[in-house]
């Protein structure tokens, strides 16, 4: 399914996650992250920037380990920045799916 | 005459010793394997052993005997590998130069990545099942338990055979029940991961059989520390789950030869391509089983289906061809759900566990993602298909080296699972 927001049309799977991190913008961003209740700031950007240098180097999101050891920023910080659940929200607002197990 | 270096003599290591010297005659490569020990230890065993189902000798043979005649196995420590080089050097300063290695070290859990759990519970009423001794002694514990708590408690993704915590919990519930004392044991299952199945369609065939069980999921859980004088695990965002028994699932990382030799990522995991299975540093670097980072499960038959493909690019690079990247994280695996019963899931990077008949559509036998006595008969039966087949690189009857679509059915998703 697709949905607009803030004018750009983007596919999203049924948690509203982005299923192509390619169709992504900072414009974007700010609308993932006021679905998920957070309105961004400097330090947000830091961690979703990140995340976004990181990812397309990867092909994937990095996780709260990669992000706390490279990315700098301290797990404590990382739930401040997003509440209930930061892999989850930081991935979500930085355009990837969900992290995800097998089965 | 080419020199083929591989470190590591478990399941990955020992199954290319044995296709490479299939495909290569020993006046072409010279073939050396190494390991730290001589103790092969067949890992899905590690989640009976607990119940009283397998004894340690049905699990533990030598390595040695699984590998083929003209490949030598060489027992020694590595101190690091000097990718710059071509060469590894051991323990004592003896170097080993090599044309092509093969990583197969594996993975390790590291109980130290979180807080107090190493402390006065370990091995007191906190145990892991992921190595020998823990698994051993846990069996031991529950022989006398006498009921209470339990919580199955996993650190951060990725862990070896990502639904062995699922299984445990499983084999708990029945072992539990056929002891009669299920009325007196809780069980908990936390999670870093949004719940129990996270994927679609097994989520919506699968979800009932935890709450059947009545095994409670804590999902989303990250967890800060371990309160082992108060036995309760406590998250980042303050929640807190008492324990009487803790089972954690720790930490993985790769073997300390990859962080000795600055070649790993975060976790000391070997940045790897994930289509052709080579180093991504270094070309004549192969990599393949648990030790890789690539986002397929870290598990046997990831390795099995790996070693074909890695076997194929090992020859293509010794004779300077192009590489074929063909690996697709195919895996296949039996989970146990206690009670005699077992399912089975088949799927790759791309395609999540579905329903169906394996290998044979329409046929089977064997019933994709739906419990019954055949899957664990199955799993059972594996036992002796990893020592005999597997192991030795010999073709699994119908199973493809990437996933087939066939016998598979995609069934229509409730919509709207937001």
């Amino acid at each position: 399914m697709n949905k607009e927001l803030s004018g750009t049309t983007v596919d999203v799977d049924a948690e509203g996650y982005l299923t192509d991190p390619g169709q992504w913008t900072k414009e974007v961003a700010v609308e993932l992250a006021k679905e998920e209740g957070i309105e961004l700031n400097d330090r947000h950007w830091k961690v979703i920037d990140f995340i976004r240098k990181d990812g397309a180097e990867n092909g994937t999101a990095p996780n709260v380990r990669r992000i706390t050891k490279i990315g700098g920023v301290p797990t404590k910080e990382l739930y401040e920045l997003f509440p209930g659940g930061p892999a989850k929200k930081a991935a979500k607002v930085s355009g990837y799916g969900k992290p995800h197990g097998c089965l | 005459m080419n020199k083929v270096l591989i470190l590591g003599a478990g399941t990955a290591g020992t199954m290319m010793a044995n296709h490479l010297r299939r495909e290569l005659s020993p006046e072409e490569c010279e073939i050396t394997i190494l390991d730290r020990d001589n103790q092969h230890l067949y890992q899905p065993g590690l989640l009976f052993l607990p119940f009283g189902k397998y004894r340690k000798e049905d699990i533990v043979k030598k390595r040695d005997k699984f590998i083929p005649n003209g490949v030598e196995f060489r027992l020694a420590e590595v101190d690091r590998i000097d990718a710059g080089n071509n060469a590894v050097i051991l323990d004592g300063g003896e170097t080993l130069r090599y044309d092509l290695l093969v990583i197969a070290t594996g993975s390790r859990i590291v109980p130290s990545e979180c807080e107090g759990l190493e402390g006065e519970g370990w091995h007191r009423n906190i145990f892991d099942f992921y190595t020998l001794e823990g698994s051993a002694a846990l069996g031991q514990f529950l022989s006398t338990w006498k009921g209470g708590r339990l919580v199955v408690h996993i650190k951060e993704m990725p862990i070896k055979c990502p639904v062995a915590p699922l299984e445990f919990a499983f084999l708990a519930d029945s072992f539990f029940k056929e002891r009669g004392m299920r009325n007196r044991v809780d069980i908990t299952y936390v999670t870093p991961l949004s719940g129990a199945f996270t994927k679609p369609v097994a989520s919506e065939m699968l979800g009932h059989m935890l709450s059947d069980r009545q095994i409670t999921v804590v999902p989303d859980f990250d967890v800060e520390r371990v309160d082992a004088a108060e036995q309760k695990v406590i998250s980042y965002d303050g929640r807190e789950v008492p324990y009487d028994l803790l089972v954690p699932i720790p930490t993985h990382m790769g073997d300390l030869i990859i962080a000795r030799s600055g070649l790993g990522d975060e976790l000391d995991f070997v940045p790897t391509d994930p289509e052709t299975l080579q180093s991504k540093a270094h070309p004549n670097i192969f990599v393949i089983g648990d030790a890789t980072n690539i986002q397929a499960s870290k598990a046997g038959s990831v390795a099995h289906f790996e070693s074909e493909v890695l076997t194929r690019n090992v020859l293509h690079q010794l004779n300077g061809e192009a590489l074929e990247p063909i690996f697709d994280g195919h895996s296949n695996c039996f989970i146990e759900s206690g009670g005699g019963k077992g399912m089975l899931i088949d799927f790759n990077s791309e395609t999540e566990p579905l329903p169906g008949q394996f290998p044979i559509p329409g046929v089977g036998p064997l019933p994709l993602l739906r419990e019954s006595r055949l899957n664990h008969w199955g799993k059972l039966a594996f036992r002796w298909v990893y020592w005999h087949l597997l192991l030795k690189g010999r073709p699994l009857p119908f199973i493809t080296t990437t996933l087939s679509l066939k016998g598979k059915i995609i069934p229509d998703l409730k919509e709207n699972q937001t």
